[in-house]
């Protein structure tokens, strides 16, 4: 089983039209991925490549009955499509854009909740989800990934959430389903949501867990771990050499005192009884070895 | 992006938030004509983006023309924690009665905005947050609701403001919110807030983080570009769009995104080197944005290798490598590069590269090896 999405799952591309969405919404497709829409206001009529073009997403919706989005717009229309998306009765919302103000990633956040509490939404800023052999549905390079199972990953980290599936990959060691949650100050979906997904879902044995400093999702993380998952983690944080007080980057990625450092982080997920390791190879490493220890 | 203590003040006026009168100086003599219209007795401040400065002697009363004279004369130059002062603030100075602290920032577990209000000012907050959790009041804002005055002086209230400040300093914290909120800040913070001997209410300093997201509807922002590093690399990068942390490591790193350029500043330390900077070239970069971060690497004399760590995902790996290949055309790259390619179009980025290889150009399998090949090549 995967979580979240399936081979079922009938996704619409909010931004089709443009070169990102074009690119990677048609990749999405050739992956196996059901894309039955593209949404970009002004075009509605048109195709790309054979995917119909439709001015909003509620027309989308009414046409292909589709259930996810995935919206590649550029960071100051992203809030909005967002909204448009719930609104329009799309339960599962991918959102990849990079560079949205904070103050409208809060505003739309809090939104979904009160008005559209049946919606969620991964991302922003982040590379999407992949079950591998099932569907794709963001920015991750198919081909990483490896159909079977039996580990879950979840990251903060866009690239290194490629990494963790290259790793294990590499390896000969599935994966059940990867989420990237994004790094941005309020991620729509957190550690938590998609640790209880796959502490839930049984074909996934084991869950790579990838961090970044900054925040306190990880030691919230590790909270829930050490009381709820009696399945095995393995971690790894980035970020252990980042000067403190620097932003690198991720609007997320601040360090300020001694809360949210790598130190803290791993301390805290090493106490809940998670596998922590110093890189995502060795974090593969480690992974390889608990599943191979399952079978 | 971090303000000066004087951009902030600039900043908090546009939203009507009192601040006490003064200018800023980058001169002995430009320090006196300030004070001369700000008026007797003053304060003259030093303008860095550090904590720690009054402790420094970066912070001096001066209640003459010699006075000032004699403290700009100290303060201009002076390093203040690895920060050299370039220029003052001088102020009027106030006859304070009370000093409390408050700030807006994001709360990210609870996603929701959060204001902090004490009537322990003018310390270190941090401190008080630590020893004396209880003296500070918070407040969570959905911003769906916003802050009105109402709420705003209940917190007053609660936080245990004198009375004569609590009519004011409702006041400041709506419009502090305003210029957190519309002013698209990371961070609003006034400490110390003060109630003067003739109660009013007003910001004796200012700390305002914004939020580089939003550059794209503050064009007032301008006027911030360029003061906010003193790293001539950095400088460099940020004319060139690139997101670059100068460190003092020998090995330039360029990765894509954040986190895996962290995590490569933590494999090169692993393996016994360590990283000249942080350079995250962020998602969908091509060939132009390759070759410029090329060019800032290779401006700093430190550099004695470069890792290029790439795992294309939105990135595509053969706009990399064209990117590689240009840099190389255009401009004499000092140091041997090494290469690890992988993620969205590799085959096609290392089908590209392939015949540029050389012992300068290096390819290597995996992020590890290419780590050891660059900490061994800047030995």
């Amino acid at each position: 089983m995967s979580i979240f999405v399936d081979e079922r799952t009938t996704v619409v591309v909010q931004g089709l039209t443009g070169g990102q969405g074009r690119f990677h919404g048609l990749r999405n497709r050739d992956y196996g991925t059901k894309i039955v829409g593209g949404i970009t206001p002004g075009k509605g009529g048109t195709d790309v490549e054979g995917v119909p073009v439709f001015d909003t997403v509620a027309e989308a919706v009414d046409a292909t009955g589709a259930v996810a989005s995935f919206v590649v717009v550029p960071p100051r229309f992203a809030c909005d499509a967002i909204l448009e998306a719930a609104a329009a009765g799309i339960s599962f919302i991918v959102c990849i854009t990079e560079g949205i103000p904070a103050q409208d990633e809060a505003s739309a956040y809090n939104r979904l909740v009160r008005e559209f509490p049946g919606t969620r939404l991964l991302g922003p800023n982040c590379p999407g989800i992949i079950s591998p052999g099932k569907t794709n549905i963001g920015i991750t390079s198919g081909d990483i990934a490896l159909a079977g199972g039996p580990v879950g990953i979840v990251s903060r980290s866009g690239t290194l959430t490629y990494q963790a599936l290259h790793e294990l990959s590499q390896q000969g060691v599935g994966q059940t389903t990867c989420v990237g949650i994004g790094g941005d100050p309020v991620p729509g979906t957190n550690f938590i949501d998609c640790l209880e997904a796959f502490e839930a879902d049984p074909d996934t044995k084991a869950v790579m867990m990838i961090g970044e400093i900054g925040g306190s999702e990880e030691e919230r993380a590790a909270e829930y771990i050490g009381a709820h998952m009696t399945k095995p983690v393995v971690a790894y944080v980035a970020g252990v050499t980042a000067p403190p007080g620097r932003k690198m980057g991720h609007a997320g990625a601040i360090i300020s005192g001694s809360q949210g450092t790598a130190q803290a982080k791993m301390e805290a997920l090493d106490a809940a009884g998670v596998v922590v390791t110093a890189n995502p190879t060795e974090a593969g490493e480690k992974m390889v070895e608990i599943v191979r220890g399952l079978s | 992006m971090d303000l000066y203590e004087y951009q902030g003040k600039q900043y908090f006026a546009r939203f009507g938030i009192p601040t006490s009168p003064g200018g800023t100086a980058d001169t002995v003599d430009e320090a006196v004509e300030q004070a001369e219209d700000a008026g007797y007795p003053v304060v003259v401040k030093a303008q860095v983006k550090v904590g720690g400065r009054g402790k420094a002697g970066g912070i001096k009363l001066a209640a003459n023309p010699g006075e000032v004279r004699q403290a700009a004369e100290a303060i201009l130059g002076m390093d203040i924690k690895g920060h050299t002062v370039h220029r003052l603030w001088v102020e009027h100075a106030s006859d304070i009665e009370k000093e409390y602290y408050a700030s807006f920032t994001l709360d990210r577990p609870a996603k929701l905005h959060l204001g902090m209000l004490s009537a322990a000012g003018g310390v270190e907050i941090e401190e008080v947050a630590a020893t004396k959790p209880e003296a500070i009041a918070r407040l969570h804002i959905n911003p769906l609701d916003g802050l009105d005055e109402e709420t705003a002086r209940r917190w007053v209230d609660e936080a245990g403001l004198d009375e004569a400040a609590r009519d004011g300093a409702a006041q400041v914290l709506v419009r502090l919110y305003h210029c957190f909120v519309e002013g698209d800040c990371d961070l609003a913070e006034i400490n110390p807030l003060i109630l003067t001997t003739e109660g009013s209410v007003h910001a004796l300093d200012a700390k305002v983080t914004l939020d580089e997201n939003a550059t794209f509807r503050h064009p007032e922002w301008e006027e911030f570009a360029g003061t906010d590093t003193e790293d001539p690399r950095e400088k460099m990068a940020k004319e060139k769009g690139l997101n670059y942390i100068g460190l003092d490591g020998t090995v330039g790193i360029i990765a894509n995104g954040a986190g895996l350029a962290m995590s490569t500043l933590d494999v090169v330390n692993q393996v016994g080197g360590s990283a000249a900077n942080f350079l995250d070239i962020g998602g969908g970069a091509n060939a132009a944005v390759m070759t410029a971060a090329l060019e800032v690497i290779n401006s700093d004399p430190a550099v004695r290798s470069i890792l290029v760590n790439i795992f294309g995902g939105i990135t595509r790996v053969d706009d990399v490598a064209n990117g590689v290949i240009q840099a190389l055309a255009s401009v004499e790259i000092r140091s041997p590069i090494v290469l690890r390619l992988d993620g969205t179009n590799a085959e096609a980025g290392r089908a590209l590269l392939a015949p540029h290889l050389s012992d300068r150009v290096l390819a290597e399998p995996t992020m590890l090896s290419a780590a050891r090949r660059a900490v061994e090549l800047a030995r």
